[in-house]
């Protein structure tokens, strides 16, 4: 049985941990209008936890929140048992929860690997003026982060593109690219903003399997907002499903999709 | 050789010399506008602002002397030393530093965000503000610079292009030292911003604010990191400009230099900085010896501007700027 607190192990063998994070009441206000309203959800280690709904729906405001783009209005965000006091995005992805966006945002002036290094930016030590001048240990943590990022490179398959300017890429390369560069940042947490909006079947496909590989290998926890029903269904552990800035469902994916309410919001049922 | 030859050769190398002086008032433009989209309009004063502080510091001069002295009805005028041009110039940088934390902190940091035509705007105010500032903290006399640099015509050039064409070349030695000096600088600007872990994430923010933050860069470092980057080679300028045509107000309209250089190598490339500065300064000594004399000379003070505008119709985004392509 399904162990709430201590966690669990997943059918395919995968081991679910305790909670990573939580969101207590968060609700995000624009001026007048409420995109987020008074939602909590928790994030167990090592799961991969979907947010679904309709457009509109609060998804990616959520995203934002945890991290750290956005400031709530009201509620707290938990992580690994503390509260977390407002932060910058910054902030937040040197805390080792790196993201993607749903309209991609990576250098396009930079080539692949220079992009997926600034990934690593987060974790480099050595100072600004050892930097500036090429001291001692800066070259020497340069080659280890080389070295590191090249497996992230074989891991996603994309070495015949690493010297080519990120501007130039195919829009589902693009999209690889970006998983790596936050992957480099060896995160405890990934935020994956629809991972395969656009993309051909071919390209999804490949998409799913990085994710599981990833939550699999490196046991990162994976948070991602997808529309394509039957990839959330395949890929994640536990789905919120949100509607209006609402939570309107929460459990495993059997479970949320024989929920009325998210198939009323997915149908399209009349509001009263 | 005919003399009229070798007359043209030597104003091709002396506007070449020319040329570098105004790329590197162009350089302090490019790295600002480069990582922040920000057209820093108080450039030229950054570097009057350096040059005085140098001077200032160098002399033993006390800062607002004129504000004490009327507070306190006293005659405090200098220190009375005489520093090393070596430490005085450690200690400027240091206050170009501490000028870009302070821009950061009491401007730029509450205008992120805005629209560039607000932060230009910015940048007009604190170029007067500085202006101002520099007037109270140094007084408004004409100063004169000297760190050391070599003065004078460079005699070994003169001697040797005597001996081979019969005809000596004249050409400053401070001028070659600037030269030396914009080749350096430009090397390790150029390194530092493709190999080092600060000029990768200074490249990243140039390129995608968004992104550069979710990989953990905190912007405001970013900016304080350019503007003092963006402060040193004003100092650097200023030093150049100051040691040739001493330090005076009229020291922040070479920033009106710089920008002829910029419309033409473009607002993003720091070779194009350099190279739009050599056509520049090649290009109006040139107009001016061979058409001066027929339209009545004193062309140098325009010819600069209608080079890069005819330049701006047919390549608007300089020679080496990033093309600008929207998607439709």
């Amino acid at each position: 049985m399904k162990d709430m607190n201590e966690g669990w192990v997943t059918a395919d063998g995968r081991k679910i941990g305790g909670v990573l994070m939580e969101l207590r009441n968060i609700t995000l206000k624009f001026g007048g209008v409420t995109a987020i309203k008074d939602i909590s959800f928790d994030i167990r280690d090592g799961e991969i936890r979907a947010i679904i709904g309709p457009n509109g729906a609060g998804k990616s405001s959520m995203l934002n929140v945890i991290s750290g783009f956005y400031v709530p209005t009201e509620g707290s965000v938990w992580f690994k048992g503390y509260q977390r006091g407002p932060m910058k995005p910054y902030q937040v992805a040197q805390l080792g929860i790196a993201r993607t966006f749903q309209n991609i945002a990576l250098f396009d002036g930079m080539s692949v690997l220079d992009n997926i290094m600034t990934g690593r930016l987060t974790l480099m030590k050595s100072g600004l003026f050892s930097q500036a001048f090429w001291w001692g240990g800066a070259s020497r943590e340069e080659e280890a982060h080389r070295e590191k990022v090249e497996k992230i490179i074989d891991f996603l398959e994309i070495q015949n593109i690493r010297k080519t300017p990120v501007g130039r890429l195919p829009y589902g390369l693009k999209k690889r690219v970006e998983l790596a560069r936050a992957l480099a940042a060896e995160p405890k947490i990934l935020l994956l903003d629809e991972p395969m909006a656009g993309m051909n079947v071919e390209e999804k496909e490949d998409m799913c399997r990085f994710i599981l590989d990833v939550n699999d290998e490196f046991g990162t926890t994976i948070v991602l907002i997808e529309h394509d029903m039957g990839v959330v269904m395949d890929l994640s552990d536990r789905v919120v499903v949100m509607d209006y800035g609402k939570k309107i469902g929460d459990g495993p994916p059997e479970e949320v999709r024989s929920n009325q309410a998210v198939i009323d919001a997915y149908l399209g049922v009349a509001h009263d | 050789m005919p003399d009229q030859l070798l007359y043209a050769m030597e104003v091709t190398l002396n506007g070449l010399m020319a040329g570098v002086m105004y790329a590197l008032v162009a350089l302090g433009f490019v790295l600002i506008y480069k990582a922040s989209g920000i057209f820093n309009y108080a450039q030229g004063v950054l570097a009057l602002f350096a040059a005085l502080t140098l001077v200032g510091i160098q002399q033993g001069q006390v800062p607002f002397a004129h504000v004490i002295n009327a507070i306190t009805g006293g005659h405090l005028e200098s220190f009375g030393w005489q520093l090393p041009s070596i430490l005085a110039i450690g200690l400027t940088a240091g206050v170009m530093v501490l000028l870009a934390i302070v821009i950061e902190k009491l401007v730029l940091k509450h205008l992120v965000g805005q629209a560039e035509i607000i932060l230009f705007m910015a940048t007009i105010g604190l170029a007067y503000f500085l202006e101002g500032f520099g007037d109270v903290m140094w007084g408004a006399d004409i100063k004169t610079l000297d760190v050391g640099l070599p003065q004078g015509i460079n005699e070994t050039l003169e001697s040797v292009t005597d001996g081979l064409f019969g005809y000596g070349f004249f050409v400053d030695n401070l001028d070659i030292v600037a030269a030396l000096v914009a080749v350096a600088l430009v090397t390790a600007l150029t390194l530092f911003s493709q190999y080092s872990k600060q000029g990768r994430a200074l490249r990243a923010v140039a390129d995608d604010h968004q992104a550069a933050l979710s990989v953990g860069i905190s912007l405001r470092f970013i900016w304080v990191l350019v503007w003092s980057i963006a402060g040193i080679v004003a100092l650097v300028a200023g030093i150049m400009w100051g040691s040739k045509s001493g330090v005076q107000f009229s020291l922040s309209l070479i920033a009106l230099k710089a920008l002829p250089v910029l419309m033409l190598g473009g607002f993003t490339s720091i070779p194009g900085a350099i190279v739009g500065g050599l056509i520049i300064g090649m290009g109006e000594k040139l107009f001016e010896f061979f058409l001066g004399p027929l339209i009545g000379g004193a062309t140098e003070n325009w010819f600069a501007y209608v080079l890069a505008l005819v330049f701006l119709v047919f390549r608007p985004q300089g020679l080496f700027g990033e093309r600008i392509i929207e998607r439709v």
